[in-house]
């Protein structure tokens, strides 16, 4: 009995979720608490919030398109990559896409280790690497009636 | 015999449209070479990455009856 219910608890590990995209304002409570262990001393978070300004012109409002099952396929392959790569106990990433608003967040990160300086760097790696790889698009929407398909960054 | 295209981002502005079907094509390459010539796109193929059915894959990659396939300009999240 005991065997089975191991057996469930590893396929449900294999299937647990570390990256989401979302067309609702980003609630990370869940996922925040999912990252609480014991053997965690660390850890670190990123908010990336909707900035009215770019380049010197005034921003209005940001409009992200999103391939969600492309999007959530890379995302969940960057936090696998995460784990393997530095230190951690667990890391999570929410992206949100559709309209944003002028100081909404866009984008979440949050990774728990047992030191601080795994935890730090890899917040930093994980958010470099959604940025250069998930497939989301930031459309910027500016104050002269402009709009512009950011590139990168 | 056909396929799905989805477009994002500039490529959905410049074919005013987020999806179409498509008569099954010879290859990746030569689909987006037809579509680049039909909608004047922003890139040309090898500033493009393409996924087929939600999941990158090369630009050699064969297409079957029923697939998605997306092309993928320089993504801007964060």
């Amino acid at each position: 009995m005991m065997a089975i219910v191991w057996h469930l608890f590893r396929l449900c590990r294999v299937v647990e979720m570390r990256f989401k995209v979302t067309v609702t304002a980003i609630d990370f409570t869940d996922w925040r608490l999912q990252l609480n262990n014991p053997q965690c001393g660390a850890y670190a978070s990123f908010e990336g919030w909707v900035r009215n300004h770019h380049d010197g012109k005034a921003v209005d409002a940001l409009h992200y398109d999103c391939y969600p099952e492309l999007a959530t396929h890379e995302g969940e392959a960057i936090l696998a990559e995460a784990l393997a790569k530095f230190d951690i106990t667990d890391a999570r990433c929410i992206h949100r896409y559709g309209d944003v608003t002028i100081g909404e967040m866009a984008v979440w990160v949050g990774v728990s280790a047992a030191h601080r300086d795994a935890a730090f760097l890899a917040c930093r790696w994980i958010l470099d690497e959604v940025k250069s790889r998930v497939a989301i698009w930031k459309n910027e929407r500016y104050a002269d009636g402009n709009s512009h398909w950011r590139v990168q960054g | 015999m056909s396929i799905t295209v989805l477009y994002f981002a500039s490529l959905k502005d410049a074919a005013n449209k987020s999806s179409e079907q498509c008569a099954l094509p010879e290859s990746l390459p030569h689909l987006y070479a037809e579509l680049n010539a039909q909608y004047d796109f922003a890139f040309e193929q090898n500033a493009l990455r393409v996924a087929v059915n939600g999941q990158f894959v090369s630009w050699q990659t064969s297409l079957n009856d029923g697939d998605s396939v997306a092309f993928i300009p320089p993504v801007s999240g964060g």
